[in-house]
């Protein structure tokens, strides 16, 4: 299969991206300032992040749409407004993450955001759960851009007007150059920020005036140091098919009303709700500068092993070694004492509350 | 005069005498980006060619240091230890890593002069 490209790519080329495959796709790493700044410029400014590869799975038709989907997802579709959006997961029948997604009521069904890497294999499952009785669209015509950091509603509406009064987790319909466009106040950095779908044509034009505007682009290695210090999880590392939400310490993103209901997995975690899980995702901060990468061995101060890092690096903002990682649960409370296995040392570090960088959300406008 | 040579790690190494002072080059702190953590030989201990004698770590990942040459580590610099952002400003003049009182100075013969680790550099680059 031949590596794809973005509508972005020649704009990811001009400001000097180093470009890397990533699920199949050639995405920019960095730009010229490098990921410090990136990260930086993110949190102090805002920053624009082509996540195009991501997929926009628009499912529509029928009455019993919801119905059928709340037996796939542990979210509460029904209660779900239009235009308002819920984060949740798609799970095999032992309760395991498939993919982590953001689930969208839009006008005539729901809009699903997909992890690029999964997004063809959740296309399937999706297709084969609900029967083929829907009309699943994939759409591959539309470009995906995130706007984020305490300057996007700012720089974001002066290039759409009216965008700023989104509120969080919410969407709408907005015109850009006489074409729709769908703008979510959502994000993946823990700063305020957009999401806008877009059609590919209009996409580089859109991105070139953000820059006027004072925005820069950002690339995946600020994205990843961002969405670690935010204490979000990433797919493929933090969260797999092996991992429950209930596990991966995400169950406040299952609503109360839906434990007792039935959807793929919930036998599963009906369980775990009520006796509890073996191991949890917690947040590590190492004693000292060192740094603990995925897969890193966790032991205990009677030198067992009790867990592994799923994410780790250097937070710019928190200025300190990062990271997170499942542990036995007898070992998640917060400053409980352990050690990470690094280059055949053991290195001291805590267990700390997630996330290591507070939201930076505009008070009164967001509700979280 | 002193002696500037390079290795295919990307390592430079200047001697006096029987002095060396070695760190990584520019080339390789293009290719690390920013470095956010570095850890050095311990003083008096003794390293051997193209043996590992350090790590750099990036936001993205870690490298090991290799030592050119094989000599007993007489000095280490604490600077870059506590700040490894120096590395990226200055990497091939106040940001060395560590000083080798080296054993055999023919292990000098077989690094590449500043034209060809250039020329190295921009062909394993490209």
């Amino acid at each position: 299969m031949s590596i794809k490209k973005t509508s972005l790519n020649n704009l990811h080329i001009k400001y000097g991206a180093k470009l890397v495959e990533f699920a199949g796709y050639q995405m920019p790493i960095q730009y010229k300032d490098g990921i410090i700044q990136e990260h930086k410029y993110t949190r102090s400014h805002s920053g624009i992040f082509d996540v195009s590869h991501m997929g926009q799975l628009f499912i529509s038709g029928g009455d019993d749409l919801t119905n059928d989907l709340e037996k796939i997802f542990p979210a509460d579709l029904k209660k779900l407004k239009t235009n308002q959006s819920k984060y949740s997961f798609l799970m095999n029948n032992k309760g395991g993450i498939l993919d982590d997604l953001i689930i969208t009521k839009t006008s005539d069904g729901f809009l699903i955001i997909l992890n690029a890497a999964c997004k063809y294999n959740d296309y399937e499952v999706i297709k084969s759960k609900l029967d083929n009785q829907y009309k699943l669209n994939l759409d591959e015509s539309l470009s995906l851009i995130a706007l984020q950091g305490p300057e996007a509603k700012n720089v974001l509406n002066k290039v759409i007007r009216g965008c700023d009064s989104l509120k969080f987790m919410n969407g709408n319909n907005y015109v850009y150059k006489n074409e729709k466009v769908y703008i979510t106040r959502s994000g993946y950095t823990g700063e305020d920020g957009f999401e806008i779908s877009i059609k590919h044509s209009d996409a580089e034009t859109f991105v070139e005036s953000l820059i006027k505007n004072g925005s820069k682009l950002i690339g995946l290695g600020a994205r990843d140091t961002l969405r670690m210090e935010a204490g979000l999880c990433l797919y493929g590392n933090d969260l797999d098919n092996d991992t429950s939400p209930i596990e991966a310490n995400l169950k406040w993103a299952i609503p109360k009303s839906r434990i007792e209901t039935e959807f793929v997995g919930s036998e599963v975690l009906k369980n775990q709700f009520q006796i509890g899980v073996k191991k949890l995702r917690v947040g590590i901060k190492p004693d000292s500068k060192v740094i603990a990468r995925g897969n890193t061995k966790i032991y205990n101060d009677k030198n067992q092993e009790i867990g592994k890092v799923t994410s780790g690096t250097f937070g710019p903002s928190v200025e300190h070694p990062i990271a997170m990682g499942y542990v036995d649960n007898n070992y998640s409370t917060v400053n409980t004492k352990i050690f990470l296995e690094v280059r055949g040392k053991k290195i001291p570090a805590n267990i700390c509350n997630l996330p290591f960088y507070k939201k930076n959300y505009v008070k009164g406008e967001i509700n979280v | 005069m002193s002696e500037v040579k390079y290795s295919k790690e990307h390592e430079w190494i200047k001697l006096d005498g029987d002095e060396a002072t070695i760190g990584i080059t520019k080339h390789a702190t293009e290719m690390l980006g920013d470095i956010v953590f570095a850890e050095l030989p311990e003083k008096g201990s003794n390293v051997d060619k193209d043996g590992t004698a350090g790590v750099v770590e990036s936001t993205k990942a870690a490298s090991d240091v290799y030592t050119p040459v094989s000599g007993e580590v007489i000095d280490t610099n604490q600077m870059i230890v506590d700040d490894p952002s120096k590395i990226n400003e200055d990497p091939e003049e106040s940001a060395w890593f560590f000083k080798l009182k080296i054993k055999d100075k023919s292990e000098m013969d077989s690094l590449m002069s500043k034209e060809e680790y250039e020329k190295f550099a921009k062909e394993t680059s490209a």
